[in-house]
Parts: structure tokens; sequence; C-alpha cells
């Protein structure tokens, strides 16, 4: 959580993004000159276009032989587009709030949505933008009443008929007093158990932070997806490194060790696809990320069409009790 | 809290399993050389370990339930002769190429060595004052009893075998979380392990798991929250994020008895909190009341 994150630690987190220099550098450039066109009317048209030009290799070569810990500080960024964007982005959003038992937690945003032709249940971690904002929905922190009322909503898609659509983007479920006194490992553990029986499609993204059983609490479908750089881990960089190597300074190395990269999962067969981002990421243009969002989305929830309850169920269980297994090496009963 | 080495340095739910090692470690330097004596974590007394032993690894002051390792557990609550372990060869593998230092596959290696056991999990067939259960306990001393791919498949293929024989399953816990170094696979375990619960649950099979001292992040964030009936034994910390972390995260001193079993009943967390000393005598009535609401054996009417 950013708000507790010591200065020297927050400018080692800034560096993450370190590796971005060159690109910044082109960028200014670019604006630089696009302004001294408007103002002088000179016609520095081939200049500009050298540097377009430099600055789309620049990116792409960058972005190519990104590292995980670069990654994890892309997924973060603040220009990302988040939940609130995305709703903003859709035909139709009615929200839905509460666990009607404790609180509306405010980060996690539930509802009824429409995108072209369909209708789905939409549960999103939600970060917020402003400080305001950020403080409302802690950071994306979510308690137990935020899992259940994730939860309830979840239910009532069920009973509607409709398929439930998961935007996950947080750093983990909150780590408080009232969190545990409300009993937020239960509140994870009765969802994770819950989506592993609902009767109606769920299509998970990742579209930034996957932060362990605070994603997963939300995080149990049929279909798993990741944006390209966003990143699931079981625990954060700097968490890992401060248990394995009592170092702030390794969080590069533990998220590397982590394989919490899109790529990564992709390959150890925990998630099925990877929705690719604009190049130098979807901070940079996070309009097209969110039309790639959207077509994902259609083309996600058009694939379960006709598929039936018990089929849903029974497939998503067998998904997650064999999950990224290697063939033979566990016996059966 | 007790003692520092207690906490769970791990964040949100994951990796307890350096400190449960550090500590095991920790017990064997200081203890062996002296070997007689050892310092209640309750209240700080020190307790001869002949006694210790004796009382079930319970204070004689302050009734602090220490941590038991896997297979004492198994003898105080299974009938002698019945037990049948299962699954006992399956080996965890580092797939992530892990290295910490020591690469993980050495890590398991030795954990493996020290402890005679292949995983943290131990699961098998007994009978509890002969009623027949399938029972999984997860060993805090093997790397923190840390859940990874392994000990996750053991609890599915519990819960599974429970299912074919149509026996109650019984857990027992005693975990710092998922085991981060098998990244993202360790996650993934709690959504492995509900899936087969979830199987079982549906299918009539009857569960019910015990809290130990510690449990927390991925483990009580996943199977040991959604059986029947969940048990806590006395003073046992419980929860999702170690006190550590969120202390630091809240920049406040945690109230006191914060996390522990009777804290966790005070709000409505657990069904019960129940001694070491009474564990055998309650599982088999609770397993007795899953067997219908009429008993078999009537008592005999009176005169
Ligand atoms: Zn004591």
């Amino acid at each position: 959580m950013t708000k507790d994150i010591p200065r020297p630690q927050r400018e080692r987190l800034a560096s993450g993004l370190s590796f971005e220099r060159p690109i910044k550098e082109l960028e200014s450039q670019l604006t630089e000159l696009q302004a001294l066109a408007l103002r002088t009317r000179l016609d520095i048209s081939s200049e500009i276009s050298a540097i377009q030009n430099r600055l789309q290799a620049v990116t792409e070569e960058t972005y190519r032989n990104i590292g995980a810990w670069e990654t994890v500080n892309v997924a973060r960024h603040t220009d990302r587009p988040a939940a609130m964007d995305m709703i903003a982005a859709l035909d139709e959003f009615i929200e839905l709030h509460g666990d009607k038992a404790f609180a509306d937690d405010k980060a996690i945003v539930t509802g009824l949505a429409t995108l072209k032709e369909r209708r789905f249940m939409l549960v999103a971690h939600r970060k917020g933008r402003t400080t305001k904002e950020r403080l409302a929905c802690n950071f994306g922190c979510a308690h137990p009443e935020g899992y259940r009322k994730a939860l309830r909503k979840m239910k009532l898609a069920e009973r509607m008929g409709l398929p439930i659509v998961c935007w996950i983007n947080t750093p983990g479920a909150y780590p408080g007093i009232g969190a545990e006194e409300r009993g937020q490992a239960a509140a994870i553990a009765e969802n994770i158990m819950a989506m592993c029986s609902l009767k109606v499609p769920v299509l998970v993204i990742v579209i930034g932070e996957g932060g362990s059983g605070g994603a997963l609490g939300i995080g149990v479908g049929d279909r798993v997806l990741m944006m390209e750089y966003a990143y699931y881990s079981v625990i954060s960089p700097e968490g890992c490194a401060a248990i394995l190597w009592k170092d702030g300074d390794r969080t590069s190395d533990a998220a590397e060790s982590l394989k919490l990269t899109s790529k990564d999962l992709l390959k150890l067969g925990v998630i099925d696809g990877v929705i690719p981002e604009p190049p130098g990421g979807a901070h940079r243009a996070p309009q097209l990320a969110i039309d790639e969002v959207q077509r994902t989305i259609l083309r996600e929830l058009r694939g379960f069409d006709g598929l039936k309850p018990e089929e849903l169920v029974a497939r998503r269980r067998e998904r997650y009790r064999h999950m990224a297994a290697i063939p033979g090496r566990f016996p059966s009963v | 809290m007790a003692d520092e080495k207690q906490n769970n340095p791990g964040e949100g739910d994951a990796g307890l399993d350096k400190l449960g090692e550090s500590r095991f470690r920790l017990r064997k330097k200081k203890e062996v050389p002296t070997g007689l004596w050892l310092k209640c974590e309750g209240c700080g007394q020190m307790i001869y370990r002949k006694e210790l032993e004796e009382r079930m690894r319970t204070c004689p002051a302050c009734e602090f339930h220490f941590t038991l390792p896997g297979r004492e557990r198994i003898v105080l609550v299974i009938d002698e002769g019945s037990w049948q372990e299962h699954f006992q060869d399956i080996v965890s593998i580092d797939r992530l190429d892990f290295d910490e230092g020591i690469p993980y596959a050495q890590k398991i290696q030795r954990a493996v060595e020290r402890s005679k056991q292949k995983e943290a999990l131990i699961c098998g067939l007994g009978t509890i004052h002969g009623r027949p259960v399938v029972l999984a306990v997860l060993d805090f001393t093997f790397m923190g009893g840390s859940m990874g791919e392994v000990v996750g498949e053991k609890i599915a293929l519990a819960a599974e075998l429970a299912g074919k024989l149509g026996r109650p399953l019984v857990m027992f816990t005693g975990s710092g979380g998922a085991r981060m170094h098998e990244g993202i696979l360790s996650l993934m375990q709690m959504a492995k392990t509900c899936a087969a619960l979830a199987q079982y649950q549906e299918a009539g099979g009857f569960s019910i798991c015990v809290l130990t001292h510690p449990t927390t992040g991925g483990v009580t964030a996943s199977f040991a929250s959604v059986c029947d009936i969940t048990l806590a034994e006395p003073g046992a910390l419980i929860g999702f994020a170690g006190p550590r972390v969120i202390a630091s995260t809240i920049k406040q001193e945690l109230p006191p008895g914060f996390q522990r079993a009777e804290f966790l009943l005070e709000k409505g967390q657990v069904d019960r909190i129940v001694r070491r000393a009474e564990m055998k005598d309650t599982l088999a009535k609770l397993l007795d009341y899953a067997r219908g609401p009429v008993l078999e054996v009537p008592p005999a009417p009176a005169n």
C-alpha cells in the first residue's frame, strides 16, 4: 500500500520505471518539436517523423525486454486504465452496493453492466484515481465486506442467469484489525469455494495487480486472462524480498524469481490467454487498451454461449483441481 | 504476542515457512545443548521438557498449546493400530528454479532429511474411538506447514478419498500460508483444495477442520475455513495476515490477544475451542452427529 511505504522505498519504487527513460526523453523531444512547429510554422515534419519512428522503435525494443520488476511497476502505474475508466467505457453500468451485512466496501465495485449486445454482472477491484478516491477505495485493498459484497452479487448473477466478469487489480486483501475481526481469511475462502460452484460463466481478467489471496477472492473463473503487463503473484516482490533476504533492494530479484508476468503464467498453464497492450503499455494509450479489453470480453462471453450449467461447474472444478499439473505426477483416488 | 519469532513475517497470505523453519532450527540449536528446559511461548515460564511432552505439549502453568509435530498429532487422535498412511511418497519439485541463496530443491531435500517425511501434509485412514475417518494433518514443523502443489494435491486427494469411502474428513492445520518458492502455483492450491472440497461437500461429505498454532495466510483463506465445523486449539494464532504485517501496515500496536483462538471465538469466527486433552473425545462426538438424527444404539430404557 502506497501510503505505508516509507520515503526511501518510494523512491526505489519510482526507479522501477526508470527503464522508461529513453522513451520519456524521445516523447518530450517530440512534444517540443511539435510545439515548435505550431509556433513557428517551420517545416520540420521530417524531423518530427524521424523522432516518431525512433520513438516507436525504442518503445517496442524497451518493452520487448521488460523485466518482471519493471512489469510490476507498469501494472501499478497511476495512468494505467483501472476499473472506473473501463466502467466509463461500458454502454451501461448500474452499480449495486453493499454486502447487506456490514458495509459497502469501495475497494470492490459491483453492478449490472452492458457492453454492446451483452449483459453481465461486473465485479472489480477499485483503486481510485485522485488521492481522495484512493483513500476511499483503500488503494484497492478490500476488507471482508468487500468479498462478501462480491459474493452476494455473484449469487445474484447466478439467479438472474447472467455471466460474471471480474477485473482484478489489487495489491492484496487489507491486513488490518477490523479485517481480521470480521474474518478476512474466511471471506476469501468462502468466495473461492462458492465460485467453484457458480452455475453461470465466470470470466476473470487481471487488469493490473494480481495481489495474492486478495486477487483470488474474486478470481476463480472458467477463463482467466491477463493484460500483457499485469502481474499475478502469491506475494508482492517487496514482501518476498523482505522475508527471504531481509532486503528491500532485492525486490527486483524477488519479482524475477516469483514468475509473476503474464508470459510466465501462460507458460505455467495458470491462465488461458494474454490481452495485448498498446506499444509501451496501457498507460501510454488507455483508450486503445480499453478497446482491446472490450473486444476480448465480447469474444469470451460469446464463447460461453450454449454451455450447460452443470457442464460449466464440472469443467471449472476440473480446471482448478488439476491446474498446471504435470501429467502423471500425482496419483488418483 | 508472546514471542517475536511467533509472528508471521509473510505479507497477506504468503510465506511463513521461512519463519517456521528458522524457529525449528533455533529450537534445535538453542535447546539441544541444555535440552531439559524450554520457555513457554504463552507465559514465559521455564518448562521441563519431559513434562511438556507428557502433557501433550501443553504448558502446565498457562495451558498454552505448543505446535505439535504431525506424527504426534496422529498418535493423539487416531486409535492405535488403525492408522494407514496414503500418498506419502509424493514429493515437491522446483518448477520455478527458485533460488534464495540455496535452491528450493535443496531446501526440500533438507526438510525431508530432517523430518523423515516427504512433505508437510500427512494423510491417511484411521479410526477415532472406532469411527472411521480420513485424516489430513498439515505439519508446521515441515517448512512451516506451507502449502505448495503437493500439500494442495494431498488435501484434494484426501477429500476425494473420503468421498470415495464415504468417510468424514478431519483436518488439522498449522501453516504460515502459501509456499512462495512455488509462486503462483502455490496460490492456485487455494482454489484446488476448495474445488475438491466443493465436490466432496456436494456429494454429502462431512468435514471438520481444527486450526492449531499457528494457522495463517493462504491455508486459513482456503480449505481450512470452508469445512462444516471449524475448531481451534486454545491460544492458537489464527488469521489471514500475520501480526507483524498488520502492525507495520496500521502503525499501531495490536490489542492483547489479537488473532488468538479466544479472540476469534469472541468475534464469531470459530465454532468452538477444544483443548488438546479433549480433542479426540470431542471429534468422536461431533462425528456421531453426522451419522443422522437417530442413535444407532439407543440408551437402555429407564425402569
Ligand atoms: Zn505457559
